[in-house]
Order: structure tokens, then C-alpha cells, then sequence
């Protein structure tokens, strides 16, 4: 009803809401040290440049090196890089899924609804993870890319629901009868009358998206089915697994990645509240 | 001129459908020329569903509305849109009938688009402030605004300005001075009798007896979905046949006389399914055995058709 | 009996303090049904709220209310609860679309007397008899509310909201969404209520005289904020003092008016914004009465026994 207003209250808040404040902090500073890490340092991820083998921190190495001697904190900001591409085009790919079919599904409603529905349902139900498995383990070269498309194209059910119910009540509204009225097609009126009211929503689960896939990624990575031409921060952790850092007390090789990921998935849970209670006026703290 | 046919409008309820319910039963008039005909019902009456298959917002279950002739109900694409030049409507709530987070003005920058790309900007810009002016409007207070910058008044004004760009023939116009200020409803009200005098026509969809009276040529009693009776305005007032209408106006809260007649209430629920009897019976101080049975609308009087098997008594 | 004195509230946004109702003073006898007129935006809304419920982002300025020679504790929100639907009820505006649509109103109303720590056998005992006094039967509490018309919802609301026999009932444009029929019903039940001792004294908020004329003992104008006028129905009804109240009665339709034979005319201007309100009276930027002396606030006051007005103009010759 007040969107002037709406948007000076929308800022004011914003910039005063903790939660908010701290996760876009974490974010930035990782997104920084993805794209200006690799400055930092005069090694390749995977090269062997330490011939002795594992050392920990120190002034040459910063994060320590690996059992084979490879720099831990070159692998963590190259692992950063992809981590962010997969929660990207993952999450990206998740949200424009699910905003493609909850817009549908809401707006047109009636046989399509239900096809959308049962659709939504299917996905639901199946253990993501498992297909997941599956699905990784017949590929036998598998990139970023994959990887990114195949979290994506599974985590989209619970946006596309969400979005539907979005949908569902705002197509009641008057004034997107006043727009079929005005000969407006329902693309139109989907994408230019709708939508624009429900963009911190989209937000929001982008942002959820964006957190999901990372966890998805990391999950596969883990279990030694993530991409095999890559560094990953969920691949670093995998391959300090399978040579017994955990045994050899080599914690600086698993430490970062693990840290860095549950820093980053958190900041973003956290600037989903935040910015809930921006958005949410009975949220809020006054 | 705009005719009902035995216009129905059913929703199937229930978990698979099997119940049904008549929003609007078989419903018949016309809306002549030039005219303004009010559509009197409480809520839940199916008034604003009426107006809503005119509008072409919601199907037509059965039977056929026509305007000069054309089925609208049978009208697709292209020509769903060249009905819309035609055909606008108004609704009740001002503030929900804009984009909250669009200028209350951009209504007309689609109308624009979507009707009239030939025209360039700056003859448009003439011709909004015209039809802003014919709704008795200052262009120069009210455009580049945001909806709650600007009065109910003032945004239920600026649709119908939207509605005259189009050189609209029919206008229904839902229950759209309910939401206002005491002050400014007449204004409203007058203004849409103007309207009258550019030939188009009008429904009047309301709630308030008065109101009805005082703008409308023709009048139509709805009750869940059945008209009651209908015909002239003032026949209908100076002569009210059907026992609801009698009821609805000596309800009528008026500051020269205190109510002194007994009303009766619904004391029953209601029903969801159909109903094959008349619908006012349950609540009805003269039904009898007959009234199990579909009363059928008779002319008691040239222009005044009353659904009532006790009409002759009365 | 209600005494409200001084009463002003605020509210508190980003801009600054919208000054929604200042220096309210009135009182209400037992047994008395007050309308409350006005525009939408006049304070009457935040008036009967600020009685019950006065929360953020309204804030309490100033001033107090008496209930029995009690005082009020209004922002004591933890307090006021033990006034609330025991002493004060409100049926709030839309209530009846509130009700829960898919709960049965038989156990929804135990459970509202269990919240509120009423002994809900008698209750519900005495509920039987208040369901005759609005003609619903006993069926309903097996009901779901969607199974209601708006007029049977709106008679329900009213029973529940009085089943503690609360010493005031505050109804807020309880009549607006109904046909002329149900609103008649739900009036004149309201009045058999008072009549009946299910509550002591009502405000009944409204923005329709004419209902107020056929069930209201006394009826107070508000604008933009402030009382206006205060007097019996037919004092107000028929010798208006205050401009305002005299316009907003005028622009009634009469019944039996028609476009064609006599146009009627509304009440040219608009309220003011309570941001900033004007200085002085805040009518006088549509007064056709207005003269310098208005950049003062009038006073409300008593001209005759039971009839108070603000307004400068008021005793002298053309007013």
C-alpha cells in the first residue's frame, strides 16, 4: 500500500537490523577473498610445492600445506570460487525452476495447478540426495557445471510451492483483474504486476537457494562425487578425509574449508531472518 | 444492449466435487442503452459475480450473456480485448485495485501500451488529463502519485477516467462509493450519473437500497443468487411485491422515522447444495406448501417482474 | 459509567507522531449507547482501541479513564488483561470474517472461556439462552463459521464477545458489511443486549447516522482527531450545532431522493492529515463559517445540559 514509504522503511531498517548487518559481512568477506585470494598467493591448488610434505600454518604457508605438500589456503580461495559458482548457477537455477512453475501453478491455476502439483510432490518425496548419488556416480567426467545443474534441478520443489501460494493470493487481489482488463497477457501480468509485489520473497529464497546448494555441493564433494577437474572447498575436506588428516592431527588442512562453509551457510540463514524482519513489519524491533 | 440469458454461475465444493453450489441461478434481464440499472443484493447474494462474468474475470457456467448481439462468453484473444474498449469495470475497494508499488498514474500508461501504441506521448498526456478533468480531477494534484498518496475518492476517480480513455459503452461499476468517506461518495455517485449523459451504460452493483434509487432507471432484487423482482426503480419502490424487497425496505435506516416493522433473520444455516424451491423460503413469513417449487418471474405490471407464488395476495 | 478524560494517543511512525485523537473528554452512563460518528480517519477507530487495547505503535500521551470510579491502567498491557473481555469487550471491525472458518464455534468458545479463565460450565450454560436472545439455533455451535451468513456470523460475534456480561462493549462498524435487513437485526439485538443486561454500556462506532438514529441514546462527532459534538440522538439529529455535523447529515441520502429530480451535494474538501494538522480547528479549512477566531482550538463545551460542541461560532448569531 505504501511503496515510497515502503522503501525509505525498507532501508531505514535494513541498515539498522544486526542479523543483516553481520551476514553480509561474512558474505562479503569471503566473496572478497574468492576474488582477490588467488592475488595473494604465488602457487597453483594442485602443484606440489612444499617437497616435504605436510606443514602447518606458517609465514610462507599461511593455511599449512597438504600430505602431499600442496598450499592449503591456494586450494581454500580457489575452492571458494567454485563453491560460490555452484551456489550461484545451483541456487539460480533452483529459484528460476521453482519461480517459473509456483508463477504458473498460482496463477493459472485449475488443471495445470495440479499437474505443477503432483509434479512438485514427485520431486519432493524422492531423497534428493540418493538420485543425486546416482545420477553423479554414472558420470564418469564431471564439471562444475553438472554439478551446479544437478543440485539445481532438484531443490527447486519447496520454492516452486512457496511461490505458488505467493501467487495464489496476490492474483485474487483487484488489481491484477484490472490489468486482465487492460488486455494485459498473462506473461505481462505474471512478470510486470505480480512479481515486482513479491520481490523479497524472491530474495529470500534465492538467498536459501543460494545456502542449499552449498551444503548440497559440499555433501557430494564429501562423499568423492563431486567434480573431478575442480577444486571445491567440499573436495578439500574429501581429500583430507581419505589421507588421515583427522589421524595425523593435520587439522589445518580440514579446518578452513569446514569453517569457511559453515560461515558462509550460516551468514546467509542469518541474513534470511534479518532480512525477514526488514520485510516483515510485526518482526520487527523497534 | 446488455441481455442475461439464464445465466448460472456453479461452484463445485466437496472433496471430489460432488456438491454444488449456485453463486448465481438462472438469472435473466437486460441492461437497455444508455441506462442505469442497480443490481441490489446482500453479501454472498452473487451480485458481484454477476458483474465479474460480465467483466469476463470469472466463467459462465450457463446460458449466455450477449452485448449487441455477441456472445461474450464465446470471446478469445483479439477479441476479448476489442470487448474491453467496450466493457470496464470499477471495483469496491480503491486501494487494492492498484499495483501497490507502482505510481497510481501507470493504470494509464497500459491503457496506453496495450490500446493505443499509435498514439504519441504527448497526445496521450493531453488526453489523460481530459478524461482526469471529465472526472472532475486537477491532473495537476493527482498524477505522479503513489495509491496512498491520493484519496479512495480520488483513485475510484482516476478508474473511471481509466474507463472513459477507452471509450467505453458499459460500465459495471461493483459497490465503488462503499469504501468511501460520507463526503465524498455523492460526489462519486453524481459523478457517474454524468456519465449517463455520454451514453453509456451502467451497473450499478450495490448494497444500499437509497443509493439505488437515487441513480438507477431499473432496479434488480438479488437473494442467494435468484433475482426476487426487478423492473423500474421507482415501480419497484412505491410498490415492493416481493416479501424480501417489502423486508429490505422497511429495513432501510432513514432519520425521519425510527424501524417499527418486524424483520425476520436467517435462523437456519445455509445450505451449500442447490436449491430447487425458492431460496427466500426459509426465511419467508408467507410460504407455504408451493414454495417447495421454483416460483417462475411474472410481469405484474408492464416493467415489473416479481418471483413470488404469492404475488397475486399480495 | 465511563469517564474518559483528556484522553490523547498518538501514533508513532518514521515520519513523526500522527496526533490521531487529542483531549477526548466525555463520559458514558450506565445503560447508555454512545455512537461514535465520524470519517474514516477521524480517531473514532483509535478511540474505542485505545479503551481496550492500546498498544505500539499507539502511544499514550495524556489523560485517563474512569471505569466505575476506577482508573484504567491503559499501557499496562499485562493489567488491562484482567479488564479485557471480563469488564471491556470489543467486537472488533471485520471479526466476523476472523473467525477460524474450519473450527467448529461449540469448542472455539470453551476454549476462548478457558483462556480467559472463566468457569465455562455456567457459561456455556447462559450461552444457550443468549443464542435464543439472537435467534440462532443451538445447531451452531456444531457449525463451522463458513456454514454462517454474514449476518449470523456478526450475531454470533455479538454473543461471544458479551458472555462475560462486560460493563462496556466497544462494536466497531459491526453493521457495515451487511444488507439492510441483517443490519437491522444485528441493532436492534444490540439493543435488546443492553436491555437484557449482557453488557452494561456500548460505544457503538459507526460511519452511518442513520443507523445511530434508530438504536443510539446519545451520539459524539469526532473530526480529524477531535470531539466535535456530543449530545443526545435527537439533539444531534435534529439541532446540530457544530458545521461539521450539520454537513455530514445533510450529505445522507434521503430515501425516495432521485438524480433526476434533486442532486445532492457532499461535503466539498477533504480531512486534513493528522501529521500535521492544521493549526487551530481543524474543520475550519472546510468551514463555510470559519473567521479568524478558529486558529485557535475551540473548547469543547457543555452549551446545554448533555450537549457540548466545539466550535467559536457556537453562541453567536449565525451560527
Amino acid at each position: 500500500m505504501k511503496a515510497l514509504k515502503q522503501k525509505n522503511e525498507f532501508l531505514y531498517f535494513a541498515l539498522r537490523n544486526r542479523k543483516l548487518q553481520i551476514g553480509l559481512g561474512v558474505i562479503l568477506f569471503f566473496v572478497l577473498l574468492a576474488a582477490f585470494g588467488p592475488l595473494l598467493t604465488d602457487y597453483e591448488p594442485f602443484d606440489y610445492v612444499n617437497p616435504t610434505g605436510p606443514v602447518p600454518p606458517s609465514s610462507k604457508f599461511w593455511l599449512g600445506t597438504t600430505f602431499f605438500g600442496q598450499d592449503v589456503f591456494t586450494q581454500v580461495v580457489m575452492g571458494l570460487r567454485a563453491t560460490f559458482l555452484i551456489a550461484i548457477l545451483g541456487g539460480g537455477i533452483a529459484t528460476l525452476v521453482g519461480m517459473l512453475l509456483g508463477f504458473l501453478a498460482g496463477y493459472r491455476g485449475g488443471i495445470l495447478d495440479e499437474i505443477i502439483n503432483v509434479l512438485t510432490n514427485i520431486v519432493l518425496v524422492i531423497p534428493t540426495m540418493a538420485v543425486l548419488l546416482i545420477i553423479a556416480a554414472y558420470l564418469q567426467v564431471r564439471s562444475l557445471a553438472m554439478e551446479s545443474i544437478l543440485i539445481g534441478l532438484t531443490a527447486w520443489p519447496w520454492a516452486a510451492r512457496a511461490i505458488r501460494a505467493q501467487t495464489f493470493s496476490l492474483r485474487t487481489r483487484d488489481f491484477v483483474d484490472m490489468a486482465r482488463m487492460s488486455g494485459e497477457s498473462a506473461f505481462k501480468i505474471i512478470f510486470s504486476e505480480i512479481a515486482p509485489n513479491m520481490m523479497s520473497y524472491l530474495v529470500m529464497t534465492f538467498i536459501l537457494q543460494f545456502g542449499g546448494a552449498i551444503l548440497n555441493a559440499a555433501t557430494l564433494d564429501f562423499i568423492g562425487l563431486g567434480p573431478t577437474n575442480a577444486i571445491s572447498l567440499g573436495l578439500i575436506m574429501q581429500y583430507s578425509m581419505m589421507w588421515g588428516a583427522l589421524q595425523f592431527g593435520m587439522w589445518w588442512w580440514f579446518v578452513p574449508p569446514g569453517l569457511a562453509i559453515t560461515l558462509i551457510v550460516g551468514a546467509l540463514y542469518s541474513m534470511n531472518v534479518g532480512l525477514d524482519e526488514v520485510f516483515n513489519p510485526k518482526l520487527r524491533e523497534m | 444492449m446488455l441481455k442475461f440469458e439464464h445465466v448460472s454461475k456453479i461452484y463445485k465444493t466437496g472433496t471430489f466435487g460432488g456438491k454444488e453450489l449456485h453463486a448465481v441461478n438462472d438469472v435473466s434481464f437486460e441492461i437497455p442503452d444508455g441506462e442505469v440499472v442497480s443490481l441490489i443484493g446482500e453479501s454472498g447474494s452473487g451480485k458481484s459475480t454477476i458483474g465479474k462474468m460480465i467483466l469476463r474475470l470469472i466463467g459462465i457456467t450457463r446460458g449466455t450473456i450477449e452485448l449487441d448481439g455477441v456472445n461474450v462468453g464465446a470471446l478469445k484473444g483479439s477479441e476479448l480485448k476489442e470487448y474491453y474498449r467496450k466493457v470496464q469495470g470499477v471495483f469496491q475497494d480503491p486501494f487494492s485495485s492498484y499495483n501497490p508499488i507502482f505510481k497510481a498514474d501507470r493504470i494509464f500508461q497500459v491503457i496506453h501500451d496495450e490500446f493505443y501504441p499509435q498514439v504519441s506521448a504527448a497526445a496521450w498526456t493531453e488526453k489523460v488529463e481530459t478524461a482526469l478533468k471529465d472526472g472532475g480531477l486537477n491532473p495537476e494534484h493527482v498524477l505522479h502519485k503513489y495509491p496512498h498518496q491520493l484519496s479512495g475518492g480520488q483513485l475510484q476517480r482516476f478508474l473511471i477516467a481509466r474507463a472513459l480513455l477507452l471509450d467505453i459503452k458499459f460500465l459495471v461499476a461493483d459497490e465503488i462509493i462503499s469504501m468511501l468517506d460520507a463526503s465524498t461518495r455523492i460526489d462519486v455517485l453524481n459523478l457517474l450519473a454524468d456519465l449517463k449523459t455520454r451514453g453509456l451504460s451502467i451497473l450499478f452493483i450495490t448494497h444500499d437500497l437509497s443509493l439505488a434509487n437515487y441513480i438507477s432507471e431499473q432496479a434488480v432484487i438479488l437473494y442467494r443468487g435468484c433475482v426476487a423482482e426487478r423492473g423500474i426503480t421507482e415501480k419497484i419502490f412505491n410498490r415492493p411485491l416481493h416479501p424480501y424487497t417489502r423486508m429490505l425496505i422497511a429495513s432501510v435506516p432513514r432519520l425521519d422515522r425510527k424501524w417499527d416493522t418486524e424483520i425476520s433473520v436467517e435462523t437456519k444455516a445455509t445450505p451449500l447444495g442447490a436449491l430447487n424451491g425458492c431460496v427466500y423460503a426459509g426465511r419467508c413469513p408467507l410460504a407455504f406448501e408451493k414454495c417447495k417449487q421454483r416460483p417462475p418471474e411474472v410481469e405484474v405490471e408492464p416493467g415489473h417482474f416479481v418471483a413470488c407464488w404469492k404475488v397475486e395476495e399480495i | 459509567m465511563l469517564q474518559v478524560e483528556n484522553l490523547t494517543v498518538y501514533y508513532q511512525t518514521l515520519k513523526g507522531q500522527v496526533r490521531a485523537l487529542e483531549n477526548a473528554s466525555f463520559t458514558l452512563a450506565d445503560g447508555e449507547i454512545m455512537g461514535l460518528a465520524g470519517e474514516s480517519g477521524c480517531g473514532k477507530t483509535t478511540l474505542g482501541h485505545s479503551l481496550i487495547h492500546l498498544s505500539p505503535p499507539m502511544t499514550h500521551i495524556g489523560g485517563r479513564v474512569l471505569l466505575n470510579g476506577q482508573e484504567l491502567p491503559l499501557t499496562d498491557m499485562q493489567k488491562m488483561d484482567a479488564y479485557r473481555f471480563n469488564e471491556i469487550s470489543i467486537i472488533p471491525q471485520y471479526a466476523m470474517n476472523a473467525l477460524n472458518p474450519i473450527r467448529k464455534i461449540g469448542p472455539m468458545t470453551e476454549e476462548l472461556l478457558r483462556a480467559k479463565k472463566a468457569d465455562v460450565r455456567t457459561v456455556m450454560a447462559a450461552l444457550k439462552d443468549r443464542l435464543e436472545m439472537v435467534k440462532l439455533p443451538q445447531e451452531v455451535l456444531n457449525l463451522y463459521p463458513i456454514e454462517l451468513s454474514g449476518g449470523m456470523k456478526q450475531r454470533m460475534v455479538m454473543v461471544l464477545s458479551t458472555l462475560l456480561d462486560p460493563e462496556l462493549l466497544i462494536a466497531d462498524e459491526i453493521t457495515s458489511a451487511l444488507d439492510v435487513a441483517s443490519q437491522k437485526a444485528v441493532a436492534e439485538m444490540l439493543v435488546e443486549f443492553r436491555n437484557q443486561h449482557c453488557c452494561n454500556s456500548v460505544i457503538f462506532i459507526t460511519h452511518d447516522i442513520s443507523i445511530l438514529y434508530q438504536i443510539a441514546d446519545s451520539i459524539l462527532i469526532m473530526y480529524a482527531g477531535q470531539l466535535a459534538e456530543k449530545g443526545s440522538t435527537e439533539t444531534i439529529i435534529r439541532n446540530p450545532r457544530h458545521p461539521y455535523t450539520r454537513m455530514l447529515i445533510s450529505a445522507l441520502p434521503e430515501i425516495g431522493v432521485r438524480y433526476s429530480e434533486k442532486r445532492l451535494t457532499g461535503i466539498p474538501g477533504k480531512t486534513p492529515l493528522l501529521l500535521h494538522p492544521p493549526q487551530g480547528c481543524r474543520f475550519r479549512e472546510r468551514c463555510p463559517l470559519a473567521f479568524e477566531k478558529c486558529a485557535e482550538v475551540p473548547p469543547f463545551v457543555e452549551i446545554e445540559p448533555g450537549h457540548s460542541v466545539a466550535c467559536w461560532k457556537e453562541g453567536s448569531a449565525d451560527a
